[in-house]
């Protein structure tokens, strides 16, 4: 290679890597910059949430119901009551059959049968809320002749059963095989194993598994439409309709009254705050391990 | 025959033959039964809306899922217009989402110390706590406005040669429900990317490092084709999200049965047109909003098979999709 060679080949690789180098700072650049727009739209919601949401909060909006439409004023007092016993009636019957569920794949899952149910469970998440909605409406509202509380319940359930089943499986599977064996030797059956030593063990996990359940379902709106349908007046009788947060949202946001969207962003503001609560409580007690995710 | 089987499985877990116990047996019934439930609700699920949407299947055939037209005045039924309203927000969804998704996951696997890769996912996922509506809200008044007022007008002027960018962008349209959707499918997507780019064995990186490969180099040579199956299944993750999504579209999107002509024009989706019509729907035009539901049911559910095997097949079996 003579002199003349051996710098122009110098030279080409220099510029080559220049250009590499080039090229690795702008696409890191690029995945800096998603960073950012993937940050923006949660520091928007939130700003404009407390923006809009803090002067529609008082002392009427918690206490009292809605007004007539059109008429300024009133609270949601009857929204709020009714998201509680809605989503409170939905644990009760969500959270055994899915707590058993999530036993059932720990004990017995590890099988073809076990992979079976893992399986539904999962398509079960799938399934969009609305079709939760409608196949409720048929099942009960339809049979019924009238909407109810119950009803909107049993749909909430129905998204909340496939949430803490897998989370209850992934707890109840973390619990030591020394334990269990401990347990055994003393002459426990298994039965008194899973409830006496397993599921404690595991309960902080469970718990864990409720909650998010709780922040998923407590904002749905779109199963509620045709099952809870929605109510004007204070009630707590679950065989009737029965108003909620996120359902009187919606309402509000398409209407046509200014004190409507205002209470609409209060309320908004009410119940992120709840599930936000929520979720930094579970994040503080568990770690990063599990998320919410609606 | 499902006792027997379970029966079965005790006894080899155990790896002793012990008789069943009676309160064994109770405690494996009594989980088994919940086991049931959920395969009663699956089935129960399809077999309910086949049965309300009976009327209009019947009435309508195979036809309606390119047919267009849908009035109920006068009972025509096409499904096509909503499927095509689905398909053109999720799929943008998609893609505007999987890139932006990607690229976080990359910076936060690859590039941020710890320190700074942990609140940064933890906010990327706080987007996926927020409820629908509360989406539709700020849809609404804050995004849509921005879109009509801003976003619209600049993309017109500077991107008005791409088919379809023109018409008169308002606060709610079909693009306003793309961005919405957009956002709300990130943090899953972010998510399972960001698990399935970490599973990627540090050898790999390390081989092509010590060939002298850049960051850069080392992502797209050693990270992306080991990690693409998972990626491509977290996206469609993303995508039966997108699909499904009822009250955040339907409170943005305009609600009209229109073909739609421009992407600022009102349109439909299949679960918005539920939410939008089904209150004030009787009789046919009852049952064909349950046949467009049965539809949305069908295609979710393959979407979602689709996606789990994907995920499965990078991150090894089912342990690890713990997180979604």
């Amino acid at each position: 290679m003579t002199g003349q060679e051996r710098s122009t080949f110098l030279g080409r690789t220099e510029g080559l890597y220049r250009r590499r180098k080039a090229f690795d700072r702008v696409m890191t650049g690029a995945m800096a910059l998603a960073v950012v727009l993937a940050v923006i739209p949660l520091a928007l919601i939130l700003f404009y949430l407390l923006r809009n949401g803090i002067p529609g909060l008082s002392w009427d909006f918690f206490t009292q119901d809605p007004n007539r439409p059109g008429k300024p004023g009133g609270g949601v007092r009857n929204a709020i009551v009714g998201s509680g016993i809605i989503v409170g009636m939905a644990l009760v019957i969500g959270v055994p059959v899915a707590i058993a569920c999530g036993v059932f794949l720990s004990e017995y899952g590890q099988n073809r049968m076990g992979a079976f149910v893992r399986f539904l469970i999962e398509v079960m998440a799938g399934i969009p809320s609305i079709t939760v909605g409608l196949f409720i409406y048929g099942l009960v509202v339809a049979n019924q002749g009238h909407f109810s509380a119950f009803a909107g319940s049993l749909a909430l359930a129905i998204l909340l059963v496939p949430i803490v089943a897998r989370i209850t499986e992934e707890m109840l599977l973390l619990v030591p095989r020394s334990l269990r064996e401990a347990s055994y030797a003393l002459g426990a059956p298994r039965w008194r194993t899973v409830l006496r030593i397993v599921m404690p063990t595991a309960l902080p996990g469970i718990i864990t598994g409720v909650m998010l359940g709780l922040s998923r379902i407590a904002g749905e709106a779109a199963p509620l439409l045709f099952t809870a349908l929605g109510n004007q007046f204070y009630t707590t009788d679950i065989t009737q309709p029965m108003d909620s947060l996120p359902r009187r949202i919606y309402v509000y946001a398409t209407g046509p009254y200014d004190y409507w969207h205002e209470q609409a962003w209060a309320m908004s503001l009410v119940l992120v705050g709840i599930i936000l609560v929520i979720s930094l409580a579970v994040r503080a007690l568990f770690g990063s391990r599990v998320t919410v995710r609606q | 025959m499902a006792i027997d089987r379970l029966e079965h499985s005790q006894r080899s877990a155990l790896g002793l033959k012990n008789r069943l116990k009676p309160g064994d047996w109770l405690f494996t019934a009594v989980t088994g039964f919940a086991a049931i439930v959920v395969l009663a609700v699956v089935a129960g699920m399809f077999l309910e809306l086949t049965q309300q949407a009976w009327p209009a299947l019947r009435a309508g055939g195979i036809s309606v899922v390119w047919d267009t037209a849908w009035d109920p005045s006068h009972k025509v039924f096409g499904v096509g217009a909503f499927i095509l309203g689905t398909l053109i927000t999720s799929v943008f969804a998609l893609v505007f989402a999987t890139i932006v998704a990607v690229l976080v996951a990359l910076f936060l696997v690859e590039i941020a110390p710890g320190w700074v890769a942990r609140p940064v996912s933890y906010v990327v996922e706080l987007l996926a706590a927020i409820p629908s509506v509360v989406y539709g809200l700020w849809g609404i008044f804050v995004l849509g406005v921005f879109i009509r007022d801003h976003l619209g007008p600049a993309l017109i002027r500077y991107l008005g040669w791409v088919p379809f960018v023109d018409g008169t962008p308002l606060i709610t349209g079909l693009f306003s429900a793309c961005l919405i959707l957009t956002i709300m499918i990130l943090p899953t997507v972010m998510a399972v990317s960001r698990d399935v780019i970490a599973a990627v064995p540090r050898s790999q990186r390390e081989g092509i490092l010590a060939l002298g490969a850049t960051r850069w180099e080392m992502i797209r040579i050693a990270v992306l084709p080991y990690a693409r199956s998972g990626v491509l299944g977290a996206a469609i993750l993303g995508l039966a999200r997108a699909v499904g999504e009822t009250l955040a579209v339907t409170l943005v999107i305009g609600n009209s049965v229109q073909i739609p002509g421009n992407i600022f024009a009102p349109a439909y989706t299949m679960a918005s047109v539920i939410a939008n019509q089904f209150p004030e729907a009787t009789g046919l035009h009852r049952a064909a909003l349950i046949e467009v539901a049965l539809i949305l049911l069908a295609i979710t559910f393959v979407i979602n098979v689709v996606a789990r095997l994907l995920v499965w097949k990078v991150t090894g079996g089912q342990r690890a999709v713990v997180q979604e």
